[in-house]
């Protein structure tokens, strides 16, 4: 389907613009929600030509970006335009920084975040869905918000997402489920790096061994039929 | 003057006579003609460990062993690296296989008493592989320096400190001093290509050992008759590349439509020495040795009893005096072996499940049995058998 659907794309740029698949959506809600406080420490720009971003959204995605760039000749620290083969990274220069801003916490990096958190991508659309306004006289530890999902019914991330926070390009209606879910695909993507060549490089190689393994079936019963003295 | 032409094959022959080695050994050697896919394993053995060295030389050209950059150099593999993602998936899914396949082969010897007079031999150098084959998976498993990495490390270089006098100077020697810091990482990472390139050596002299003696068959007795033998080539040959090809359709499987099964997920998180993992689990190919690490409350003694279980693998062509090798003929044998095995999957379940009581008694059970089978039941058994073996002659 998908592959069906970058082939359109090809075919048609001008539809390209408006078309969009959960996971280019989802990139969009990262790019202008998560990734004020969340880290792509191990995906680069040029990554997202997977998930059918044209090589010029490429390259002015990661131009917004300045990086450090070591020494100037006073000593002074540098920076630079971010380029397509720099990874996405954190928005804080420290993780020191990144706990300041966020009440002691550290927001986890989001590049294997679906393989690592306990439940997956559903877990994680589950708690973006989960803010509600507390019951009456309930209390919470400082520097936490009131969500359904966690354990201990707190959480010390703020309810990130608002209906209509976001334009979709799409013209998607973006509400909270709607920007949850896409979001959700996002980083799946990201956290099963070629998942979509694995398991086309699969399918290929599993029907090359079965036909083989047919071939060898007949072969080798073709060689022990001269054997015809029963074995002990 | 000059001799006759030759041709290239018999110039070379004559003064290397590799090829005609070859044409011996393994076109024409003489096998058995009644083995059954049991036999294919080590076989698999090789295959899954020439795999494992063609992947490695190419992973180890893109990782860097230092504890700033080695996480982010298998990501970096994974994910942006021409084909990264395949070859590492090949030597992660590898890695399992070798260790289902050697399981399968001693199992296969075991029961068959491969490891008996006039093959001890072959089952010695057997276990030197796995020796190798266990440090060389323990050293790797380090390296990508995920949260399982680091704290499985922790955990047997926490066992190796309490051995008394030479455990805390070995364990600091081996680790440069620093504990488990940049110096330990680099020396674990030159010791994984060593010991995995010296595998190589053992495994000729194993397969040279088993050409002198020929392999054992499903009865253990030995072959007299010319008809009971065919030549390896062309019935070998196919039988193991059938064999091999299925073998490579399982491995496929795994790497391509379940490539989490082959790894923990908490190892997709960068080692953090502040942060304890809620539970600290081996892969599965550790699990039974972890399992009887647990399962006794001291340290020092729950280290030498998961050593032990396989050094008195060492003594079994000793401790097993009967003259009769295959499990087939020897009723006992057919009751107690299988309950090892049996034993052996209990502790492997025991590794991977969080500490409780029931999984702790489990595990008590099985390494109890595993000694009272090598140390008691075998060598009484055996000598029953050649009691009444002997009883039979007059
Ligand atoms: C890297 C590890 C190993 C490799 C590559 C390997 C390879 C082989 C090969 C190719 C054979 C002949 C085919 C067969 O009988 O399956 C063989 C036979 C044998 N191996 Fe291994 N092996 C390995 C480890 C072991 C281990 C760990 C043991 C036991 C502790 C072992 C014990 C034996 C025995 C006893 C035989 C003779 C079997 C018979 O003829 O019945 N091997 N090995």
């Amino acid at each position: 389907m998908r592959r069906l659907f970058i082939a359109s794309m090809l075919a048609f740029p001008a539809f390209a613009a408006h078309a969009s698949t959960p996971e280019q959506r989802g990139l969009e809600v990262f790019r202008q929600v998560c990734s004020s406080c969340h880290s792509l420490n191990h995906v680069t720009y040029a990554d997202l030509g997977e998930l059918g971003l044209s090589v010029s959204d490429i390259k002015a995605y990661a131009a917004q970006h300045e990086i450090p760039d070591g020494l100037d000749d006073d000593g002074d620290p540098k920076t630079r335009p971010a380029h397509p083969s720099d990874v996405i990274g954190s928005p804080y220069l420290t993780a020191g920084m990144a706990r300041m801003a966020n009440h002691g916490g550290l927001p986890p990096d989001f590049s294997r975040l679906a393989m690592t958190q306990k439940g997956g991508i559903r877990r994680i659309i589950d708690i973006l869905v989960s803010y509600t306004s507390p019951p009456e006289g309930k209390k919470l530890p400082p520097g936490s918000y009131y969500n359904t999902a966690m354990p201990h019914l707190h959480i010390a991330m703020p309810p990130p997402l608002h209906d209509g926070q976001i334009k979709y390009t799409d013209g998607t209606n973006p509400t909270v489920p709607q920007m949850a879910h896409d979001v959700g695909a996002f980083l799946s993507w990201a956290g099963h790096p070629h998942l979509h060549t694995r398991h086309r490089t699969g399918l290929f190689v599993l029907s090359y061994l079965a036909i083989l393994s047919g071939f060898l079936f007949v072969l080798k019963r073709r060689v022990w039929a001269k054997q015809t003295k029963k074995l002990p | 003057m000059t001799e006759r032409p030759q041709s290239v094959s018999t110039w070379l022959n004559t003064r290397l006579p590799i090829l005609s080695a070859f044409r011996r050994e393994y076109v024409e050697f003489s096998m058995p003609r009644n083995l059954n896919y049991l036999w294919n394993f080590g076989a698999f053995a090789v295959v899954s460990l020439t795999l494992l060295i063609l992947s490695g030389i190419f992973l180890a050209l893109n990782y860097t062993p230092t504890l700033a950059d080695a996480f982010s150099s298998v990501e970096t593999i994974d994910r942006q690296v021409a084909s990264g993602w395949l070859i590492r998936s090949v030597h992660m899914g590898g890695v399992s296989m070798l260790f289902a396949a050697l399981y399968v082969h001693i199992a296969r010897s075991l029961y068959y008493g491969s490891y008996k007079a006039p093959r001890e031999l072959v089952w010695l150098t057997g276990l030197g592989l796995l020796l190798l084959v266990m440090i060389t998976a323990f050293a790797g498993y380090v390296l990508p320096w995920g949260q399982m990495s680091y704290w499985g490390a922790t955990v047997v270089v926490n066992a190796v400190n309490t051995v008394p006098l030479v455990g805390k100077p070995l364990a600091s020697w081996l680790l440069g001093g620093e504990g488990l810091g940049n110096v330990a990482l680099h020396r674990l990472f030159v010791l994984h290509f060593v010991t995995a390139f010296s595998i190589i050596g053992v495994i000729v002299l194993h397969v040279a050992t088993l050409h002198v003696t020929g392999s054992n068959n499903p009865t253990g007795k030995d072959l007299t008759e010319p008809d009971q033998t065919v030549p390896f080539h062309p019935y070998y040959t196919t039988k193991d590349g059938l064999g091999l090809c299925l073998f490579l359709l399982v491995y496929a499987a795994l790497i391509f439509f379940a490539p989490d099964f082959l790894t923990l997920s908490d190892n997709y998180v960068q080692a953090n020495p502040l942060i304890t993992p809620s539970d600290i689990t081996p892969e599965w190919y550790f699990a039974p040795f972890y399992a009887i690490l647990r399962a006794v409350p001291s340290k020092l003694g729950g280290l030498i009893l998961a050593t032990g279980s396989i050094v008195i693998l060492f003594a079994l062509p000793w401790l097993d005096s009967s003259t009769i090798r295959s499990a087939r003929f020897r009723p006992w044998l057919r009751v107690a072996l299988p309950l090892l095995f049996l034993a052996f999957l209990a502790l492997g379940l025991a590794g991977m499940s969080p500490p409780s009581p029931f999984w702790l008694w489990i595990s008590r059970a099985a390494v109890a049995y595993w000694y009272v089978y090598f140390l008691g039941l075998l060598p009484m058994i055996a000598r029953r058998e050649q009691a009444s073996r002997r009883k039979e002659h007059f």
